[in-house]
Order: C-alpha cells, then sequence, then structure tokens
C-alpha cells in the first residue's frame, strides 16, 4: 500500500513582494541608471519582480558611499559599538526569519526546507558570531592593534543568495570595512530585502551598498580603483579573469571557486548512513553547491550494495514546488544552468558512461532535472573533471585507500572531500592526504560561522568563517 | 712564487645535484667595483622546468616529515651556515662593497633567521590553527598544510630596490623568503639575486651538506625577467613570490599568469630584511584544512 503526500506548501503571503526595485547606496533605494531586468521564480518562470542594472557610473557612486562611510563613521567607530549593530542584524534576520525563506526559496527554487533549515538560521548565526568579533581583533591573529582593509567589493552567487551575503558583509563588517556587494541576476530579492534590515537596523548609510546587475556590473565593481579588498564567491573561471584583473594593484583577493569533491565510502562505513551523505552530498541544494560531493568513489567490494541502496533512496526524494514543506529537490536556478546540466550531462552518455534517473514527474513549467547518477565513470570522462553544478552524480570505484586517495586527488579543484569509513585511524590518514579545504568524515555539507571554509588548487584561495575568514579583512601585521 | 688559487665553477642546484645550464650558456658575475668574480650558470627555461619537476617530485616525502624532524633539518643549514660565515662574509662583501662590520651583521642575522624559522616548524600549526566550537556534535579542526611547490624570486640587491645599499638582499633577502616557505612542508624553486648569485650558491652547498632532501630547495641563477615568466606559467607551481621582482610591469604580468592555475601570489615588497619578521610568509604559503567529524556513540 502506497501512502501518497498531500500537497504542504508554505505561503508566500508573509512576503510582499514590490513590482521593482532600486539599488541601495548610501542608505537608500536609488533607481539604476542601466538597463532593468527581470528576477523570475525558476519553479514557474512568473516574473518576481523587475530589477534595477546598476552602471558603471552607480557602482562608482556605491563605492563613494561606502568610502566616505568608512573614512566618517565605520571605521572611526569602536568596535563594541560596530558589534551592536551587527547583533541587530542577526537578531531581525532571526525575527523576519520565515519571510526570508520564503522569499529565497521563490527566488532561487530551493526546497523551503532547507532555506528554512539551513540557509537563513545559519546567516543569523553568521552575523551573531562576527558580531562578537568586532571588539576583540586584537585577538585576530594580525597583531595587536589591527586594521581594517577599507572599502571591500564583493561578489556572489546564486546557490546560497543570502547565506553568500553574510559570509561575505559579516566578516567585512566586524573588521571595520564597509562594503559593496553584488548579489547574483538570477537572485537579488533576497539581498534587497536585507538591504531593508540594514535600514530596520539603523545601520549608517554607506556602510552596506546593494548593486543588481550581471557581469558587467561586477567587473565595474571588481576592477573600480577605490576597492581594497575584492572577495569573490563564483566559478573558477571568472574568478580567473578577476585574479587577472586585481594583477598589479594593492587589491587584497579572496576567492571561493568550483569544486569536484571525491565522496569516498569505504566497504567498512555504515552504509545507510554513507548513502543518505552521498544524496545530501550531491542533491542538497538540486547539486548547485560547489563543495558538492559530486564524486563518488565506492570500494569494489561494497558496489552493488552501495548502488542498489542510493537508487532506492533516490526513489524516494521528492522534486516538486520549492515552496511545498515535502519536497526535497527544488528547481534548476537558470535556464541557462539547466542547459548546462543537460550538456554535460550528454556528454557522459556519448563517453559511455551510464545514466541512471530517479523516477519523478517533471513540472510543466519551470527548470527541473531529476536527480541522476552516471556508473562506469572514468576519470577521463568530463562529468567526472568538470563540475555540473548539478543534480548528477558521477560514480567511480576503487580498491585501496592509497587508489581512494590518488582519484580523489586527481583533479584541479581541491575544496572539499568526503570520506566514509569506521575505522578511525583511516580517517585520520584520509583526511591528511586529500588535497581540500573540508574534509567532512561520515557526514557532508555541514557548514558553521566558526569553520574556516574554502579550497585548495583551482578552488581559489582565503578562508571564509571563523578566525581566518575574520583575518581576510585585516590588514597584514603591521 | 705564490700558490694559485683553485677556482670554482659555480653551478645551478637542482634536485640536489649541481648542473651547469642545460643551455650552456654564462654571464659573468661582478663585484661592487665591476671587476669579473666568476661565470655563473645561466639558467633556462628548461632548467626552471627540470626545478619544478625536482620539486614537485620532492613535495611529498618533506611536506609528510615531522615537523620536529623538518625543524632539525632547518636548523642543521643554520649549524652549517655558522661554520661557513667566514666564506659567506667574503663572499658579500666582494659583492655588495660594504664595511666588514655592516657584512658581518648581515650574515649573522641570515644565521639567526634559519635557527628562528627553524624553531617555528613545530609551532605554527598551533599558532595558526584552531578548533573550532561549531554549534553542533561535530569534532572540527582547522590546521594549516602546505601549499605545494613555491617558485620565489629572491631579493635582487646589488644597485636593484632602495635598499640595495644595505647589502641585504643577495644572503639575508634569500633565507628570509625561502626559510618560511620550506618550514610549513613547502619545496621550493628560486632565482637568486641576479647580479650577486655567489653567497646564494654557497646556500645551495650548505643545504646540500644540511640533510635537506634533494629538491626540497632548488635554486637557479641567471635573469629573473627570462625565467619567471615560465614559473609563473607552470601548472605545476601552485605559489609565486615576487619579492624581489623590481619591475612593476614584470610583476604584475607576472601576477596575471599565475592566475591561470590560481596561484597564490605574494607580491613584490621592499623590506628592512634585518627586522624580525612577522608570521606573514609563513602564513603565505599554507592552506587551512578544515575536517569535521560527527561526535557520537
Amino acid at each position: 500500500m502506497a501512502f501518497e503526500y498531500a500537497p504542504a506548501p508554505e505561503s508566500r503571503a508573509i512576503v510582499d513582494l514590490k513590482s521593482s526595485y532600486g539599488l541601495f547606496i548610501d542608505g537608500e533605494f536609488v533607481d539604476g541608471t542601466g538597463t532593468p531586468f527581470k528576477s523570475i521564480s525558476p519553479a514557474s518562470e512568473e516574473v518576481l519582480a523587475e530589477v534595477s542594472e546598476a552602471s558603471e557610473a552607480d557602482v562608482t557612486k556605491a563605492v563613494q558611499a561606502a568610502r566616505r562611510a568608512f573614512e566618517k563613521v565605520w571605521g572611526p567607530m569602536p568596535g563594541r559599538e560596530r558589534a551592536k549593530y551587527l547583533y541587530r542584524i542577526a537578531r531581525i534576520i532571526a525575527e523576519r526569519s520565515r519571510e526570508l525563506a520564503v522569499l529565497e526559496s521563490l527566488d532561487n527554487g530551493k526546497p523551503i526546507k532547507e532555506s528554512r533549515d539551513v540557509d537563513i538560521p545559519l546567516v543569523s548565526q553568521w552575523f551573531f558570531y562576527y558580531a562578537g568579533w568586532a571588539d576583540k581583533l586584537g585577538y585576530a591573529g594580525r597583531g595587536p592593534d589591527p586594521q581594517p582593509l577599507g572599502v571591500a567589493g564583493q561578489v556572489i552567487p546564486w546557490n546560497f543568495p543570502l547565506m553568500m551575503l553574510a559570509w561575505k558583509i559579516a566578516p567585512a563588517l566586524a573588521a571595520g570595512n564597509t562594503v559593496v556587494l553584488k548579489p547574483a541576476e538570477t537572485t537579488p530579492l533576497t539581498a534587497l530585502l536585507f538591504a531593508e534590515i540594514c535600514q530596520q537596523a539603523d545601520l549608517p548609510p554607506g556602510v552596506v551598498n546593494i548593486v543588481t546587475g550581471a557581469g558587467a556590473t561586477g567587473q565595474a565593481l571588481v576592477e573600480h580603483p577605490d576597492v581594497d579588498k575584492v572577495a569573490f564567491t563564483g566559478s573558477t573561471a571568472v574568478g580567473r579573469q578577476i585574479a587577472r584583473s586585481v594583477a598589479g594593484t594593492d587589491k587584497k583577493l579572496t576567492l571561493e571557486l568550483g569544486g569536484k569533491a571525491a565522496n569516498i565510502v569505504f566497504a567498512d562505513a555504515p552504509l545507510d548512513q554513507a548513502v543518505e551523505g552521498i544524496v545530501g552530498g550531491i542533491f542538497f541544494n538540486q547539486g548547485h553547491v560547489c563543495c558538492a560531493g559530486s564524486r563518488l568513489l565506492v570500494q569494489e567490494s561494497v558496489y552493488d550494495e552501495v548502488l542498489e541502496r542510493l537508487k532506492r533512496r533516490m526513489g524516494t526524494l521528492r522534486l516538486g514546488d520549492p515552496l511545498d514543506k515535502n519536497t526535497d529537490i527544488g528547481a534548476i536556478n537558470s535556464a541557462e544552468q539547466l542547459a548546462r546540466i543537460r550538456e554535460l550531462s550528454d556528454v557522459g552518455d556519448a563517453e559511455g558512461a551510464e545514466r541512471w534517473s530517479a523516477p519523478c514527474e517533471i513540472p510543466d513549467h519551470g527548470f527541473w532535472f531529476a536527480p541522476t547518477i552516471f556508473t562506469g565513470v572514468t576519470q577521463a570522462h568530463r562529468i567526472a573533471r568538470e563540475e555540473i553544478f548539478g543534480p548528477v552524480l558521477s560514480v567511480l570505484t576503487f580498491r585501496t585507500p592509497a587508489e581512494a586517495v590518488e582519484k580523489a586527488n586527481n583533479t584541479p579543484y581541491g575544496l572539499s572531500a568526503g570520506v566514509w569509513t569506521e575505522k578511525g585511524s583511516r580517517i585520520l590518514s584520509m583526511a591528511e592526504q586529500l588535497r581540500a579545504g573540508v574534509v567532512w568524515a561520515n557526514t557532508f555539507n555541514k557548514f558553521d560561522p566558526t569553520s574556516p571554509f574554502g579550497g585548495y588548487k583551482e578552488s581559489g584561495y582565503g578562508r571564509e568563517g571563523g578566525r581566518h575568514g575574520l583575518a581576510s579583512y585585516l590588514k597584514e601585521h603591521a | 712564487m705564490s700558490r694559485v688559487e683553485v677556482r670554482k665553477t659555480h653551478k645551478l642546484y637542482i634536485g640536489g645535484a649541481f648542473p651547469r645550464s642545460e643551455s650552456g650558456r654564462t654571464y659573468e658575475a661582478v663585484d661592487a667595483k665591476g671587476r669579473f668574480l666568476a661565470n655563473m650558470a645561466k639558467a633556462s627555461r628548461k632548467d626552471g622546468r627540470d626545478a619544478v619537476l625536482a620539486a614537485r617530485k620532492a613535495f611529498g616525502g618533506w611536506s609528510t616529515r615531522t615537523p620536529y624532524n623538518r625543524g632539525q633539518i632547518l636548523y642543521r643549514i643554520a649549524e652549517v651556515m655558522e661554520g661557513r660565515r667566514d666564506q659567506l662574509t667574503t663572499q658579500l662583501r666582494e659583492a655588495e662593497g660594504l664595511s666588514p662590520k655592516r657584512t658581518e651583521a648581515v650574515v649573522d642575522a641570515a644565521v639567526d633567521r634559519v635557527v628562528w624559522y627553524a624553531g617555528w616548524a613545530d609551532k605554527y600549526a598551533q599558532v595558526l590553527g584552531n578548533a573550532n566550537p561549531v554549534s553542533g556534535p561535530f569534532f572540527n579542526l582547522s590546521s594549516p598544510e602546505p601549499t605545494g611547490v613555491v617558485a620565489i624570486v629572491a631579493p635582487q640587491g646589488g644597485g636593484a630596490g632602495p635598499r640595495a645599499a644595505d647589502g641585504q638582499g643577495p644572503l639575508l633577502g634569500l633565507v628570509s623568503t625561502v626559510l618560511p616557505a620550506i618550514t610549513t612542508g613547502n619545496t621550493v624553486v628560486v632565482v637568486a639575486s641576479e647580479a650577486h648569485p655567489i653567497p646564494a650558491v654557497t646556500l645551495a652547498e650548505i643545504m646540500a651538506t644540511s640533510d635537506l632532501p634533494s629538491g626540497v630547495v632548488n635554486l637557479l641563477t641567471g635573469s629573473s625577467a627570462e625565467i619567471a615568466p615560465w614559473l609563473a606559467t607552470h601548472s605545476d607551481v601552485n605559489g609565486l613570490d615576487l619579492t624581489g621582482v623590481d619591475d612593476p610591469e614584470l610583476a604584475r604580468t607576472l601576477e596575471s599568469d599565475g592566475a591561470e592555475n590560481l596561484k597564490r601570489v605574494r607580491r613584490p615588497s621592499d623590506e628592512d630584511w634585518l627586522r624580525e619578521p612577522t608570521l606573514s610568509r609563513l602564513e603565505q604559503w599554507v592552506e587551512t584544512k578544515t575536517v569535521w567529524h560527527p561526535i557520537g556513540v
């Protein structure tokens, strides 16, 4: 007998969507002088709002506002006072968390259970954590009286819109910098709601500025000569361009880029837990996760068993309305991203890997991709080398720990890795040998504001979270 | 009749051996007054690539030595340097034309700098790492790990840069850039001071007899403007230290080229090498690795 789920949609009445949104510069919403663009719901393709595009001149205004605020207000303000603003912001985010979660799921397409239980709580926590650092900077490892860098230009992606904003803005402000932040063009709405929260918190004008737009706006921001620090999260290709563009300047740079993480399952692993970890590792947020466990490495002796359990578990995943509380897999964020996922998956077929997708109904409107695994994948396959950034898992096998390490490290990326085994000494040995910035052992995709996150090799440099994340916004030792 | 001196052929230091440049080229090193001192090997692109290969080969072994062991080996470098203090002082004085007192101060500082870094080998992880109090039942630890192969353009000295008159670059600047990278387990390809490379070759000989494994430090003499671009574009180089690049346009190009594989880049700087260093250079060549594990029964 089969149990059916009744629809359980979260109400969107809590969100008061305006028909159009301006830029947030110097504490006010102003119209941009670029060409306005529309932000749509990827689950229904309905237009949610029209959003201003910041031109180069608008970006300059925002940087100037940030500079004034840095020199006159935020920089000179004692840390304990800055802290109170950040605590206020943390509290208001918690107070308005449901509204933020619903808006995030509407604009991004991620399931409400993720925005409600993961993204937004972490956003509030991130501000609360860094608030406490603001008057303790002398303990950040940058000498007794460390100085902020100045104006930070920050460009963030669409996969965790508000969470990435928090990762960028909270440490920057705690350290005494002011910011100009550009959210992704497909997910600008929660950043603009955050601007309202800054107003509610009475944050001094110019401390936080939000400029919306696409790549050109981002480029104008990172190339602006009066920006002291550039922080970017996104693709390795764009990260590379940014690294080139700041070459020869005095700008500090941190980059959090792509990944192709190995999730390694040993024969002695608790297999049900491992399967949960595999599913969470690649299908969390539709696989739009830079640290997603997109390469499954299974020890040969348990390959059949793991695959059988994995397919069975994938069969229970519910794909559909992101606002439905029972939804596991939401919408792909954009038509462009869906095309990219389809293209690389087709390459997987063409190169001889075997595709299997969980049986699920695909809605008529919006952008969707069923949870998919490829077996028979070799290290040379493009689906084993390139970041797909979608719900697509490539499965490989190994026999010995040494082979697992070699395969896991055989990538230009180095953001994260997973290890599943009951043997403690093996966990530590694997963790030591994996060239990745985050190693999840018997768990996956865990994040915390106290815990430094960031990559090796072409996954970028610098860390976000913890003391390390704070130090990225302070000057080097005098 | 007075005895005729036995002169030495100055060569490169790659993978623990002292080869001539594969290109067969040499250039003249001169003293402070422009008089001939020696023919130096003029490293080529191929020498640079051989050096990267040797550094990569040495990385696995060096980075997994215990920190205590790395510290002992680095301290041994200081011990052997101390024994060859007179040679280093003579060579540096000839090259830079400083007073004997000033030269001795620089050589002493170089030896002491090696001792300083040797002591850090088994300590920096405690200072740069953290136990992270995450809000959940997880063990969570961040620790520094070496970046990989680091290419260094060492401070030049000898007429380049405002501090050239101090005579710090060719030896003190060299150890102050190389030591922090190897202390944390990286392996290094370093381009020595072009104008005054002889103390650097002596340092290579010291390293070769200090139990430092082959390939951990590879030293090239020649034109940094010629060799550095090949290192900046090399995909098996993970870090690029441009401290000794005096030409801003070259520095910009090298940094930009390094972006191809997201090299960690340290920009040019003109430092007073006699000052006690900060942790900055140790921190420069490490990656923070964070390990999570659930806590439960």
